[in-house]
């Protein structure tokens, strides 16, 4: 195909170092009417300073609520390429994994049904097949599901659940993230593809509190491992690092936030009662030191961005779970919390929108949960509390003064 | 259940009566290298050789290579089959994606690690992201694809990894830098929590459309949506009001309403907040918070904003210590130093007035002089 458009603004996009998208539109440009399109579109966008993409729209595939999201350009005329350039949402391999029979497979399907181009992946976890036609939907979701690959999650649906790279390819997963995500997606499936709740919600599973996929700030459920047990040191490699130029009393004992390391030069020594688990020296000291079971989550709930009470970021519920397959203790609370929220939610409420609304008490005890210590940061301030009848009987200063 | 066939395929005929949902996502054992598979759940350590290359080594002292290279997330076709040819080459067809959307090449056989590297260089692939430098930016669809993008995301990406590229191949910085985006404030960036982060944000108040409100929108949804109360109904216009005291630009109305267009191409542009992290290292999960209010939408490359980003990156670099992330640096030496040795201004904007702006009003004596 000859060169459609002059694109002198995207053209400076593909000077520099980093990979240039604009190359990459150009690549599917040179094959395909859709990506030349997307190609003008962009460009009058740069030149203009504005989207051009009009607001949503309905698409979808028989037996689905979710997985496709509609887009349609406000510059039909100009770019009929991308009069409908609409997005496909595939469930990802968990862990991100991939062969290169996959990506071919999902390549030729996209060449034929698609625009050429992708998102690997998109901020959710899916892969992203960006741009097609309403009338391509049903054959694309049907040739997937004939190898094996179903649509993701969109709208108010439970979004893809997704991990961290865990037990795979690192030592310090505590959990198998891996099997958990496929076996919740599994588990969820009516929840994921069609929407029947207030607001999105999602799951992020990773294997130790350096949260690589960023769970406690993205998820409205964050599963993220930790452990009991002592950090078990293999002082010889410990001083290999010394002997290396770890500066361990400065760059290990000073960052402690429990203030529970010393160093003597020789041996270090762990008070493992006062560590806050926060992996710091774990991970500086990558082989030396290592944590040990008991191995489990901490689960946390409520993250999300912004609109419309401002960000949070997920909040503990439950300090430790083991997570042993089938997970049951998990579904079970999951499904608890979803009752209560399509009962109680607004449209547009998130989960931990509408905890703040109602109160972290009736969350917890729709969840069957006790309150425990390590749920705050500090008890609150101010004498306002909601007294329930069932509290005036209860009388622990007889159990805590005896 | 998603089960892979033997061999993928694709009929020229499709008929959707063979269709069946609820299968799931294939197993990602179907995914897995051998050696990853024989060592599951099982590895022992690992080390960073090189900014894009690391080995880890399980109990069984079986060892796998991962070399890592940038990506711009938005792929064509093309580009993702020459991965799988060079996967095929090197690494018997596996490999995996980073979640900040770098390509990890994995190779089970040393030999094949210096041949793999030496054919990425030769074809231009950026290696590197490992390690305490800069990995690659997290960001939303932008222009490309978003209907309520106030910036362009994919092309300020670009210009800030040009502009940052030798702390992703070759340079250290203190600890990671997380640079993020999202092209306006619903957020899908997740910026809120990364150490240097942009986001596009609206300056004017929305543009009603009267003629079409009562089509396209629903009034409920519509008033619910404003976080400030702004949105009253207009009944003799079947319309609605906003209160240009309280709308504070957000765009949430938009995102239920699209009778309320806000984007503007004079006065959109870009926020920049600082460091936030969600790792609990050290010190726990962060929020980012503002550093620059507002600068203008200078397509393609955003020079006003790189500019500002090597102020705060250069700061940072020459003032942290080894190990703090962005934001614990600037915890430690407090906010009023944070502006005086980037040299950004404090502005009215930098005051929160909104719902819990008062637990950030300073209720202390304890404050370094700075000028």
């Amino acid at each position: 195909m000859t060169k459609k458009y002059d694109t002198p603004l995207l053209d400076e996009l593909e000077k520099g170092p980093f990979p240039s998208f604009v190359t990459e539109i150009k690549k599917a440009a040179a094959k395909n009417p859709m990506a030349a399109d997307e190609l003008g579109q962009l460009e009058k966008s740069m030149r203009d300073k504005v989207t051009y993409w009009k607001h949503g729209g309905i698409v979808g595939v028989r037996g689905y609520g979710g997985g496709v999201i509609g887009r349609y350009s406000q510059l039909a005329d100009e770019f009929p390429g991308v009069a409908h350039f609409h997005t496909v949402r595939v469930n990802q391999p968990a862990g991100l994994f991939y062969t290169s029979e996959t990506i071919r497979f999902i390549c030729d399907l996209w060449d034929k049904y698609g625009s050429g181009l992708t998102n690997f992946h998109g901020s959710t976890g899916d892969m992203v097949l960006l741009g097609t036609v309403t009338d391509n939907l049903e054959p694309l979701a049907t040739i997937l599901s004939l190898n094996g690959f179903d649509l993701g999650g969109s709208g108010s649906a439970m979004r893809t659940p997704s991990c961290c790279v865990g037990p795979a390819r690192c030592e310090w997963s505590m959990i198998d993230t891996l099997d958990i995500t496929y076996d919740l997606t599994q588990e969820f499936q009516d929840e994921l593809h069609r929407p029947q709740f207030p607001y999105k919600f999602k799951i992020k599973t990773v294997g130790c509190p350096v949260d690589c996929n960023a769970s406690i700030a993205r998820a409205d459920l964050s599963i993220i491992g930790t452990w009991k047990g002592p950090i078990e040191i293999d002082q010889d490699r410990v001083r290999d690092y010394a002997k290396k130029g770890v500066n361990i009393q400065e760059e290990i004992v000073n960052f402690c936030p429990g203030k529970c390391i010393t160093w003597d030069g020789n041996n270090l020594a762990i008070n493992n009662s006062d560590c806050l688990h926060c992996m710091h020296c774990i991970t500086k000291l990558a082989g030396a030191l290592k944590p040990t079971p008991p191995f489990g989550a901490v689960i946390l709930i409520g993250a999300k961005a912004p609109f419309v009470i401002g960000a949070t970021l997920s909040w503990v519920i439950v300090p430790f779970m083991e997570l042993k397959p089938p997970y049951q203790e998990l579904k079970d609370m999951i499904r608890n919390m979803w009752d209560w929220w399509n009962e109680y939610g607004k449209n547009r409420e998130r989960i931990g929108e509408l905890i703040i609304r109602r109160g972290m008490r009736e969350f917890l005890e729709v969840c069957g949960l006790e309150p425990t210590p390590e749920m705050v940061k500090e008890p609150r301030n101010d004498p306002f509390w909601f007294w329930k009848e069932e509290d005036l009987e209860k009388k622990p200063w007889e159990e805590f003064l005896k | 259940m998603g089960e892979i066939p033997e061999k993928f395929f694709i009929p020229d005929v499709v008929d959707v009566k063979q269709r069946k949902t609820d299968i799931g996502p294939p197993h990602y054992s179907n995914f897995l290298p051998p050696v990853i598979k024989k060592n599951y759940g099982n590895w022992k350590t690992h080390e960073i050789l090189s900014p894009g290359l690391m080995v880890h080594i399980a109990n069984s002292g079986d060892k796998i290579w991962t070399v890592r290279v940038a990506s711009p997330r938005l792929l064509s076709t093309d580009t993702l089959r020459e991965i799988a040819d060079i996967a095929d080459k090197y690494c018997d067809g596996y490999f995996r994606f980073t979640t900040r959307n770098n390509i990890e090449f994995l190779v089970s056989d040393e030999s094949k690690v210096q041949p793999l590297i030496d054919e990425l260089n030769a074809k231009k692939f950026m290696i590197g992201g490992i390690g305490s430098r800069v990995s690659n930016i997290v960001h939303t669809q932008g222009w490309i694809h978003c209907h309520s993008a106030a910036v362009d995301a994919s092309a300020l990406v670009k210009a800030i990894m040009d502009e940052f590229a030798d702390y992703f191949t070759t340079k250290e910085t203190p600890n990671k830098v997380r640079f993020a985006v999202a092209c306006c404030t619903n957020m899908c960036g997740a910026v809120h929590c990364s150490d240097i982060a942009y986001v596009g944000i609206h300056r004017k108040l929305p543009r009603i459309d009267h003629d079409n409100f009562k089509n396209v929108c629903e009034l409920p949804t519509t008033m619910a949506a404003c976080p400030t109360a702004a949105i009253t109904p207009d009944p003799a216009k079947k319309s609605i009001k906003i209160n240009p005291e309280k709308c504070m630009y957000c765009g949430n109305c938009f995102s239920v309403c699209p009778a309320l267009p806000i984007a503007d191409p004079e006065n959109d542009g870009v926020a920049i907040v600082v460091g936030g992290k969600v790792g609990n290292l050290r010190k726990p999960p962060m929020f980012s918070k503002l550093a620059v209010a507002y600068l203008p939408n200078n397509p393609p490359r955003w020079p006003e904003v790189v500019k500002a980003t090597r102020k705060i990156f250069d700061a940072y670099i020459a003032g942290a210590k080894k190990h703090e992330r962005v934001g614990e640096w600037i915890e430690r030496i407090g906010w009023e130093k944070f502006f005086a040795v980037t040299g950004l201004p404090f502005t009215f904007q930098h005051i929160d007035d909104w719902t819990y702006a008062f637990k950030t009003f300073r209720t202390t004596t304890q404050f370094k002089w700075t000028k």
